[in-house]
């Protein structure tokens, strides 16, 4: 998947759960990744945020390298 | 297993049931008859086993009064009165025979003999005729009446009278409704058409023209014949006839059928339950059953009639392979087209790893054949790549109702439109998506309940004979979600929710939370008026009548889901429906309108990539643990890949092989030329279907399909509804569809030893909690469940969330609106929409092979006249339609239904391909596609854009089957 389609998913999910009042924002956006991505899309997360992390928004950056493990 | 039903219940009772609770017991011929108050004397006596002669009566319809063929006598009453219009009183003593009534039914059946033609024995009613029937059961026979020799008096059915002189009365048979036709000589003008239309259907297409003995039966309006008057075709005039006058032209071609089935339409979510009529296995005609639950004896012209398609000449009978999608097909054995897939698959499993491969379950085919479908791919492929093309249609329905209420289905079943006061329609065109469910909502709206529509579209809902829309609020497309949550602002600034409802069934402090966001001034109708387009008093109006109107329904359908915002707006409904306490009970909740007859089913069924059969996450341990046990392999704890990421996937070269049943994801799913490049990457691409679809230009095996009217199994319908789909002949491919899945299981190593469906239902019950009671013996008895149907809810589930929601407390969800990325600007102005239309289902595969051409023969754009206009596109004119992802052309229709800046079509017939133009953008949950809103430009055109003529040049290449090897 070209990462700019990845990018834009990753967004539109971070941009739903930044409207939401809970507490681990985070949390949520990895969650929502954990449960409906393929891993093969999480892997391709993975190498996009390795290459410099362009295009994602804070809340996204932040749920994917959760999902990922990159972080706690 | 008993696969015939004859419906033994069938007896037309002459008038409608009363709904009354109130019990009266009456005497007829000495028996004594206990009945609901408000029934006619004639239905009680139906009740009690006695036939009271009848012609203008049926039980579809009110009671009329005038045949004068049901008089009866009464005690103490002067007279002898109608028993369709004389209600039971308490007490009363009826008789229905004596010599009296006898003998003002003999005079009333001679008068009406007398003007009816004696052809009886090569009419094609003969054996089908209340008139036949009622002449033999008064004991007529004598006519008495006659025409002058030497002309002058005539009657309705000769063309001539006996001097030879034409005759002003006669009008010939009107046959131009493809299916059924129209011969006044033999009407009777009970009126039983005329009140069908417009009780039944709604459509008021039927008239009376004329008085006394020059009444008659007339469609539309003079000029008109039943083809260009308003009927569409529903058949409910047809079912109502006691007479040849209205004749399904099958019946009159192949002849009255002696055998019924009882089973379950093919075509959309409303899943109507219809007698398939048939002389041994020839078809003759679909009737609508009346005690189907979802239908009540009506139907659609799809379900009605268009199944001909079954034995249309393009069906594929026999299993075909090839090595590349350039070479033509070749025919083999369904031994080698199976071993051949088995082969090809493991190849590229071991090539290319476990996870490269996949499949597709069909919303067309029954439970038990998708669950079949993710069985084999979870358990024989061994991985999670199984999607559905709700994917593709009510994915965000499933993800936002199960995140409110904790369920992924609509809350009601169909009969609770009868107890409705508001309904909102928001993203639905009932009338043409969903017909049989639009005419018993239209019956409710013609007795009084008010109606909201939110649509870009004048829809034929918003405006019908005696129906109009309170209010219209015609939004741009995209702002699904401002415009909900302005309605919900209104309604609480307003004050008006329904607090005792929210603080015992939801959270307080999390609705507490919510409130604060929805009164923000930001929601307030006049400040999202300027992006939705919508009038904002004209919204507040609709809110507040919502609110405070009594039970309040939302229906709603793909206009919702089909958008970036479409699991949000789905949760704004809910919303809606919780804080005005419209859960629950009859009359209220959130209705979605499923797109294809298993829908439902498909999703119950386990087909999404990460949850097993009953919306449980691959994930999670237990589940897994009850499917491997009983299926003896390993389940992958990881969620597979969606449709959208399969295309993805194959263009990135790592998913080599896909098998497809009964969809058509090259016409269907958006962005055409992406799913060309998915499905050209592949190496193995298996369509399992009925005809040689788009798909399979680009496959390497194509598998003969079975349909509906050759298996056994059940549907799911959009309440919930499992529905029982029978095997009326055999399968002419060889082979039902998962006896097909079966064999490719077996070829890859699986064992699977079903011999029946009820076996994987067995299976099916016996994993999945909400199925745990539902077997096909028991569907023998009750006809159909609604699911959840386990020991805590033995009858079943009409309505859900009763006393508590499905996850507790219904959950208020934070609905910001956020703008689609697909937006108009110099190059693309317009925003396009997409729709159905009455007469064509989905990707067109069944309907245009049937005769419904006639009213939709090519896809057509909608366009505002200002549009044109600036365009100087004229009515009829081929115009080109373009976006950023690719363009198209088809005709244009010039219309005022769009507002200004937008634009619709159908996506019916592959010639136009709509789908060429949306885009790859998606419902930020689920990956529904955005069907709904695309920027486009129109201009005028020469004919098919060059992208047309290269698609069905290759398209044309790729069909092309070589004569079978002798």
């Amino acid at each position: 998947m070209s990462h700019e389609k990845l990018v834009r998913m990753a967004n539109q999910i971070a941009t739903f759960f930044e409207s939401q009042p809970d507490a681990d924002k985070a949390g949520r956006v990895a969650e929502h990744l954990k449960e409906f991505w393929e891993p093969r899309m999480l892997e391709q997360l993975a190498d996009h945020l390795s290459s410099g992390e362009d295009g994602l928004s804070p809340l996204a950056t932040e749920g994917s390298k959760r999902v990922l493990g990159l972080t706690a | 297993m008993k696969d015939f039903i004859i419906p033994t219940k069938d007896m037309d009772m002459g008038t409608p049931a009363s709904k009354s609770t109130e019990m009266v017991t009456l005497t007829i011929d000495g028996f004594d008859v206990t009945v609901p108050e408000g029934t006619s004397v004639m239905r009680a006596s139906a009740e009690a086993g006695i036939k009271v002669p009848k012609l203008c009566a049926t039980d579809s319809v009110e009671a009329f009064g005038s045949c004068r063929l049901c008089v009866v006598e009464i005690e103490g009453r002067r007279g002898t009165p109608a028993s369709c219009t004389t209600p039971v009183a308490p007490g009363m003593v009826v008789k229905t025979q004596s010599s009296q009534v006898k003998k003002i039914r003999k005079g009333v059946m001679e008068l009406y003999i007398s003007d009816h033609p004696l052809d009886c024995l090569t009419c094609a009613a003969n054996g089908d005729c209340e008139l036949q029937d009622m002449a033999g059961m008064v004991g007529l026979r004598d006519v008495r009446y006659e025409a002058p020799a030497n002309g002058g008096f005539v009657n309705h059915f000769e063309a001539r009278d006996t001097a030879g002189d034409v005759n002003p009365q006669f009008i010939p048979k009107d046959d131009s409704n493809p299916y059924f036709t129209y011969d006044p000589s033999k009407c009777i003008v009970c009126s039983r058409c005329v009140r069908a239309c417009e009780e039944v259907q709604g459509t008021f297409a039927l008239t009376i023209e004329g008085s006394g003995f020059n009444s008659r039966v007339s469609a539309g309006a003079g000029g008109d014949d039943f083809l260009s008057s308003d009927c569409v075709s529903c058949g409910a005039c047809v079912q109502a006839c006691p007479t040849a006058t209205l004749q399904e032209k099958s019946v009159i071609e192949l002849g009255t059928p002696d055998k019924s089935v009882i089973t379950t339409c093919a075509y959309c979510g409303v899943g109507c339950s219809f007698k398939a009529e048939l002389n041994g296995d020839e078809l003759v005609r679909m009737v609508p059953y009346k005690h189907g639950e979802a239908n009540r004896g009506h139907s659609c012209v799809k379900g009605r009639f268009a199944y001909g398609y079954a034995n249309h000449s393009d069906r594929i009978l026999n299993p075909m392979i090839r090595d590349k999608i350039t070479d033509p097909w070749r025919e083999v054995s369904w031994e080698e087209a199976i071993s051949y897939t088995a082969t090809r698959l493991r190849d590229l499993q071991d090539k290319h790893g476990v996870k490269s491969i996949g499949g597709i379950t069909s919303s067309r085919c029954t439970n038990e054949e998708t669950y079949l479908v993710q069985k084999l791919i979870r358990s024989t492929f061994g991985n999670n790549n199984t999607d559905t093309c709700a994917r593709v249609c009510h994915s965000p329905t499933g993800y936002g109702l199960k995140t409110t209420f904790g369920t992924s289905a609509g809350t009601q079943n169909f009969d609770s439109v009868e107890e409705t006061d508001v309904v909102i329609i928001i993203g639905a065109n009932p009338t043409d998506g969903h017909p049989v469910f639009a005419s018993r909502l239209k019956k409710r709206l013609r007795a009084g309940a008010k109606l909201i529509v939110i649509d870009p579209r004048r829809t034929n809902i918003v405006k019908s004979a005696h129906i109009e829309a309170q209010h219209h609020l015609p939004l741009l497309p995209g702002t699904n979600v401002a415009v909900l949550s302005s309605i919900a602002h209104v309604i609480v600034t307003e004050g008006l929710m329904d607090e005792e409802f929210i603080r015992t069934r939801c959270d307080w402090d999390e609705f507490a939370h919510y409130a604060e966001f929805i009164s923000d001034p930001r929601h307030a109708p006049e400040a999202t008026a300027l992006l939705t387009g919508v009038d904002a008093q004209e919204l507040r109006a609709a809110a507040k009548l919502f609110a405070t109107g009594g039970n309040g329904s939302i229906y709603y359908g793909l206009g919702v889901t089909e958008h970036s915002q479409g699991s949000t707006t789905v949760m704004a409904i809910a919303n809606l429906a919780m804080m005005t306490g419209n859960l629950g009970k009859n009359g209220v909740g959130v209705n979605p309108l499923r797109g294809q007859n298993n829908v439902q089913g498909a999703c119950d069924m386990g087909s999404f990539p990460h949850e097993l059969p009953g919306y449980r996450h691959v994930s999670d341990d237990a589940t897994r643990d009850v499917f491997e046990a009983i299926w003896g392999t390993k389940i992958d704890p990881e969620p597979g890949l969606r449709i959208p990421n399969m295309l993805d996937a194959a263009v990135d070269g790592t998913f080599k092989g896909l098998y497809c049943q009964g969809e058509d994801i090259l016409q269907s799913d958006p962005d055409t030329k992406h799913v060309q490049a998915g499905l050209a990457a592949m190496e193995c691409v298996i369509v399992h279907d009925l005809f040689l679809n788009e798909t399979a230009n680009y496959a390497h095996v194509f598998l003969p399909g079975s349909t509906f009217l050759e298996k056994d199994g059940t549907f799911t319908n959009a309440e919930r509804r499992i529905n029982r789909v029978r095997k009326v002949m055999a399968p002419k491919n060889g082979y039902a569809d998962w006896e097909i899945t079966m064999m490719l299981a077996n070829a890859m190593g699986s064992g699977w030893t079903y011999t029946h469906p009820s076996q994987i239902m067995d299976e099916i019950a016996s994993t999945t909690p909400g199925f745990a009671n539902v077997n096909y013996e028991m569907l023998e008895t009750r006809g159909s469940v609604q699911w959840p149907c386990n020991d805590d809810k033995p009858d079943g589930s009409p309505i859900m969330h009763i006393d508590g929601f499905a996850r507790g407390k219904g959950q208020f969800i934070i609905t910001e609106y956020v703008a689609t990325d697909e937006k108009t600007g110099p190059r693309f102005p317009l925003l396009l929409t997409t729709g159905r239309i009455l007469s064509q289902y989905n990707v067109g595969a069944q309907t245009r092979r049937t005769e419904n051409t006639v009213w939709h023969e090519e896809d057509l754009l909608e366009i505002h006249p200002h549009d044109a206009e600036v365009r100087g596109i004229q009515d009829g004119q081929f115009v080109r339609l373009a976006s950023r992802a690719g363009e198209t052309s088809l005709r244009a229709t010039i219309t005022d239904r769009v507002s200004p800046g937008v634009v619709y079509t159908t996506f019916h017939h592959p010639d136009t391909q709509a789908n060429v133009i949306t885009t790859d953008y998606s419902d930020w949950a689920t990956n529904c596609p955005e069907y709904k809103v695309t920027a486009v430009q129109v201009a005028l055109s020469n004919g098919p854009s060059d992208w047309q003529e290269d698609y069905n040049a290759q398209a044309e290449q790729s069909r092309r089957i070589l004569p079978a090897a002798e």
